[in-house]
């Protein structure tokens, strides 16, 4: 393996030691051991307008262990961090659910679990990645893996050459860590990069050979992109400054996926500045794209609550304050319903790859 | 309907022939004396006889009332024994106590006795006694209580009143048999000799009364049980029908001081009372009267209300009659009068309320209040509350044991119980015709849930808890003859209501020091349970070479001091130290009793016939503490305590022979639970 890793685990583990030795000075002190986790949340974020990324501030909320409310989960974060030690010790990587297995069983002489539920570990992870500020792969901690890719893309993977132009449609499954250690890039002749939020559309242009016809990398994430797409988009933008088009549904997770790709998550704000790509478009579905392309109205979906109160937050979010995008978002509220890529199949079945997509390409119809 | 009623009764009146008159002659042929003896016999309800076990219940009570009053005032602890036994009726056999209806009730006393001419008055004449005359507080009142029992026993089974009683070591005792003519409302006197006495002074009385025998509410173990706790200064033998011996042993080894005599107060009589005080009046003036035959009246004031009433201040008392005389009354009424003395009252104390309810009551909380003395219609009283919360710690820790989880729907046993009210009027417990009476209505309407106790709408507050109220007063406010329940007077009612709420803030003030406790106490056991967990992992991330118990003593040490450490062992119990801040409150727990239980020294100008070593409490104490206030309990007296000399009475025929025998098993008065609702 190269050098660089061994040194990073050299740091990461002190890293997670220093936990350690955060109780034990406390406890020699007779303090309440405290350590300090930076918020993952939206008070906690701001948006750099002129990097076009959100940014983490340095607000921090503290977890001590003798407080009621957060002893458990000071319990919690030192068996993580025990556990991810052991991982660095050992140079393996993980999966988050491992991890919760690996650190859950019973307090001795209780009924009481470590850990009831995957969602009480997943948390406790990334608290970690936050305040040791050490990036998920480098706490050999992978997501699962959820994405796909295909286009004329040469990739290196464990020493294996992909060519991602001969994987038929199924393409490359795309690993939750893509840095250069692990996936090496060693060709890339496409224009552009189409990532596309639902699989179903990718499938659509996969099988079509959309990619070949328009010279792209058709990326998806089935849903929310995790980290491995996310970040292969942005060394293709970086490294082969090709521009990322970003197709998903029209509502308002939609507008949310395509701004986590652009700007960032609120959740990990942190990891923008290697994961964002400021310049990424929106190209689709747009709320008025079914006046243009003239979608029957019945095949929209009703907004229900939900979807009304997500709309008239992002309305607030500091990122969408752009006019084309407040008219973007109160359009779809005022026509009350919104549309999934899915519903252009009410055409043609091939209406995305034939008509839509290269109408939207040629007249450069898209959001920034 | 005035219509219809009036054509019925007019044709009932013409079907009907209209009885012969009645001539004034006729009449008073008819009309005679109704002999006070004949008047009970046909109301024997309004004195307490209503039924069989209320009457037996009666005798027992008005026995011991006057042994109680007796010794009090000769200034003796009381010492005294109440034997129940069942009588053969004709040529039956004996029946189990709780299926015979007749018993013999013996109450044997250690007071100053009784002359021999006044034996025959005082229990075989109604209506006669020393109390009735003046104001003053004690039990019995009318001077109708022993001698109704008595011809209660003589209607029912025909036999006489036995008495024995002697005045010192010095005079010989004196044996009586009497019976009552019931005509005459005077003493049939069948047998009367001087007879051998062990006892040196004392009073022992037997009736044979039809009366029927079951435990429980309003029995005479209650009432037995009820007196013990609020007089604490009291020993007391009680050998059931069923030959068991219950002692309830001195918890309080002085006398309640000794109540004073008190003129009436203006305000407390009424006119015809007034009428009748005039006519009695020894002295010459108004004026004179005014002054010296009421209490608070100075002859200046005397005077004044002379003036202002408009009668000469030197007319002769005799001569106040009719509009003068209710002029007159009306001007007492309206003038400014101080408060009577108070001096008159002999509370029962908080020091031996505590005790009482101590030594009765298994609980974990104990608290008494005496409110200071107030007047009602110029009789002066005290309201005294007191409070016994919570089940005993050893009997709190049972029932958790087979800790099965709950299914839906099912709920904690007991936990809807009611509070007890235990009511007392000067010393004596009232057990019948609890809702009617003030003390009742009062606990109802306070807000028990300001003191963190649940409480329904008008109910009884729920958990479980005794709450004691008494009123001492010269003349207490009875709803009826029967003495059962106290009537509302405003000014009753509101000292009732401040003595609780006092108690239900103290109360609440030590639940919730307790519930802190406890939480704290969870809280340290999360700490605890996790710091074990993060030292391991500790451990490991500093690669096994950590001095573990070192960081675990240091951590659990953080904890404790987190968690309110010594301060919240100690509300917890678990150093034996006092409950601050809680006057006149005693706290049990599991190791050992906090507060001030009382274990006076025996007072020595007090006549007490034998060494009592009654003053131990018997719970273990297993950390004694030697922190300062905190009273120890005589604990060495425990191995001695079962060692009682019953008052050997010759007259009390023990069926088995010895006295040993007939006592069955001796239980030193077996401390009751808080309700008798559990299974
Ligand atoms: N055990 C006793 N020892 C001494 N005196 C007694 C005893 N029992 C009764 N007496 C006297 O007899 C009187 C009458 O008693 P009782 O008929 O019960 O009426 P009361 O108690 O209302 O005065 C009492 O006032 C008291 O002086
Ligand atoms: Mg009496």
């Amino acid at each position: 393996m190269p050098k660089t890793k061994i040194t990073k685990n050299g740091v990461v583990e002190r890293k997670l030691i220093g936990l350690a030795d955060l109780v034990i000075t406390a406890a020699q002190k007779a303090k309440d051991p405290t350590m300090a986790i930076p918020i993952r949340a939206l008070s906690n974020v701001s948006f750099n307008e002129r990097k076009g990324l959100l940014e983490m501030g340095d607000k921090k909320q503290s977890r001590s262990f003798f407080n009621v409310g957060m002893a458990k989960k000071f319990m919690q974060t030192i068996l993580v961090a025990d556990a991810l030690s052991e991982l660095q010790r050992a140079e393996l990587t993980t999966s988050l659910r491992e991890i919760y297995y690996r650190t859950k069983h019973t307090i001795q002489d209780s009924h009481e679990n470590t850990f009831d539920t995957q969602d009480e570990s997943d948390p406790i992870i990334e608290d970690l990645e936050v305040s040791l500020t050490a990036l998920r792969e480098e706490l050999h901690v992978r997501a699962e893996n959820g994405g796909s890719v295909v286009g004329p893309l040469v990739l290196g993977d464990d020493g294996d050459r992909v060519d991602c132009a001969k994987l038929g449609k199924g393409g490359y499954s795309v690993p939750s860590i893509v840095e250069p250690e692990y996936v090496e890039i060693r060709r890339c002749t496409a224009d552009f990069v189409l990532l596309v939020e639902k699989g179903t559309q990718w499938n659509r242009l996969s099988e079509d050979k959309f990619w070949r016809r328009y010279n792209c990398v058709l990326l998806t994430g089935n849903g929310q992109p995790p980290r491995g797409v996310r970040r292969l988009a942005r060394r293709l933008h970086e490294e082969y400054k090709l521009p990322v088009y970003v197709l998903v549904d029209n509502d308002p997770w939609g507008y949310y996926i395509y701004s986590v790709v652009k700007q960032g998550s609120i959740n990990l704000a942190f990891e923008s500045q290697r994961m964002a790509i400021p310049k990424a478009k929106f190209i689709g579905l747009s709320s008025a794209d079914p006046e243009r392309y003239e979608l029957p109205r019945n095949v929209g979906i009703k907004l229900n609550e939900k979807d009304i109160a997500r709309a008239k937050e992002l309305l607030n979010y500091q990122w969408f304050q752009k006019p084309a995008w407040q008219a973007e978002i109160k359009r779809m509220l005022a026509s009350g319903l919104k549309y999934e890529l899915d519903a252009l199949a009410n055409k043609d079945f091939q209406y995305l790859t034939k008509k839509y997509l290269p109408r939207k390409l040629k007249e450069k119809d898209w959001l920034d | 309907m005035a219509k219809h009623k009036a054509t019925a009764t007019a044709t009932k009146k013409s079907d009907v022939r209209p009885a012969p008159a009645v001539t004034a002659v006729e009449m008073g042929a008819r009309q005679r004396e109704i002999s006070v003896s004949e008047f009970f016999t046909k109301n024997r309800h309004l004195l307490g006889f209503d039924n069989p076990r209320k009457a037996l219940l009666t005798c027992v009570k008005e026995a011991v009332d006057n042994a109680l009053d007796a010794c009090e005032e000769a200034g003796i602890l009381p010492d005294v024994t109440v034997q129940l036994e069942v009588v053969a009726v004709g040529s039956s056999p004996l029946l189990p106590a709780s299926q015979a209806t007749r018993f013999r009730v013996t109450v044997a006393d250690n007071g100053p006795g009784i002359v021999r001419q006044q034996i025959p008055k005082i229990f075989a004449k109604l209506l006669y006694g020393s109390k009735f005359h003046r104001l003053r507080m004690s039990r019995g009142q009318q001077g109708i209580g022993i001698s109704a029992a008595g011809m209660y026993g003589q209607l029912t089974t025909g036999k006489p009143v036995k008495i024995i009683s002697r005045t010192g070591p010095k005079t010989s005792a004196h044996y009586f048999e009497v019976q009552i003519d019931t005509k005459k409302n005077e003493p049939l006197v069948h047998e009367n000799k001087q007879i051998e006495w062990d006892q040196p002074r004392g009073t022992q009385v037997a009736i044979e009364v039809e009366g029927r025998y079951q435990k429980g509410r309003a029995s005479v173990d209650e009432y037995l049980e009820q007196t013990s706790i609020a007089n604490p200064h009291v020993r007391l033998t009680y050998r059931t029908p069923e030959g068991e011996t219950k002692e309830y042993p001195r918890a309080y080894h002085e006398l309640p001081p000794s109540p004073k005599e008190i003129k009436p107060h203006p305000y407390g009589i009424e006119f015809g009372m007034l009428l009748k005080m005039l006519q009695d009046a020894k002295s010459h003036t108004l004026s004179e009267f005014l002054a010296s035959d009421f209490c608070r009246v100075t002859p200046a004031l005397a005077d004044e209300m002379c003036k202002a009433a408009k009668v000469s201040p030197k007319a002769k008392p005799r001569d106040i009659r009719g509009a003068i005389a209710e002029t007159l009354y009306h001007t007492i009424q309206a003038t400014k009068i101080m408060a009577p003395p108070t001096n008159c009252l002999s509370p029962i104390g908080e020091k031996a309320i505590l005790s009482g309810l101590y030594r009765q009551i298994k609980g974990e909380f104990y608290t008494a209040v005496s409110r200071p003395p107030s007047v009602y219609r110029g009789n002066p009283f005290i309201i005294e509350a007191g409070l016994a919360f919570g089940k005993a710690p050893d009997s709190a820790a049972k029932p958790e044991k087979p800790s099965q989880p709950l299914a839906e729907g099912e709920e904690e046993e007991g936990d809807s119980e009611l509070a007890r009210v235990i009511r007392y009027a000067n010393r004596v417990p009232l057990l019948y015709q609890q809702s009617s009476c003030a003390t009742f209505k009062a606990v109802l309407a306070t807000t028990w849930r300001n003191y963190g106790i649940s409480q329904s709408r008008g109910a009884l507050p729920a958990g479980p808890m005794v709450i004691f109220v008494h009123i001492a007063s010269v003349w207490v406010p009875f709803t009826s003859e029967s003495k059962e329940a106290i009537a509302e007077y405003d000014e009753i009612h509101k000292d009732i209501t401040l003595a609780l709420r006092e108690c239900g803030r103290r109360l609440g003030l030590f639940l919730r020091r307790r519930e802190r406790a406890a939480s704290e106490f969870r809280r340290r056991n999360i700490f605890e349970l996790y710091i074990e967990e993060v030292v391991e992992a500790c451990n490991r991330l500093k690669g096994g070479k950590l001095s573990t118990e070192k960081l675990k003593a240091q951590l659990q040490k953080i904890a404790s001091t987190k968690t309110g450490g010594i301060k919240t062992d100690e509300t917890l119990g678990k150093t034996g130290a006092g409950p601050e801040g809680l006057p006149h409150s005693i706290i049990v727990t599991a190791e050992g009793v906090d507060g001030a239980v009382p274990s006076l020294p025996e007072g020595s100008h007090v006549i007490a016939p034998q060494t009592d070593v009654s003053g131990e409490i018997h719970k273990e104490v297993k950390k004694p503490s030697t922190k300062q206030g905190r009273k120890q309990p005589a604990k060495k007296a425990v191995g001695k305590q079962a060692k009682i000399n019953p008052i050997t009475v010759p007259s009390i025929a023990t069926k088995g022979g010895s006295s040993q025998k007939q006592a069955g098993k001796v239980r030193k008065g077996s401390k009751v639970h808080l309700t008798g609702k559990k299974k």
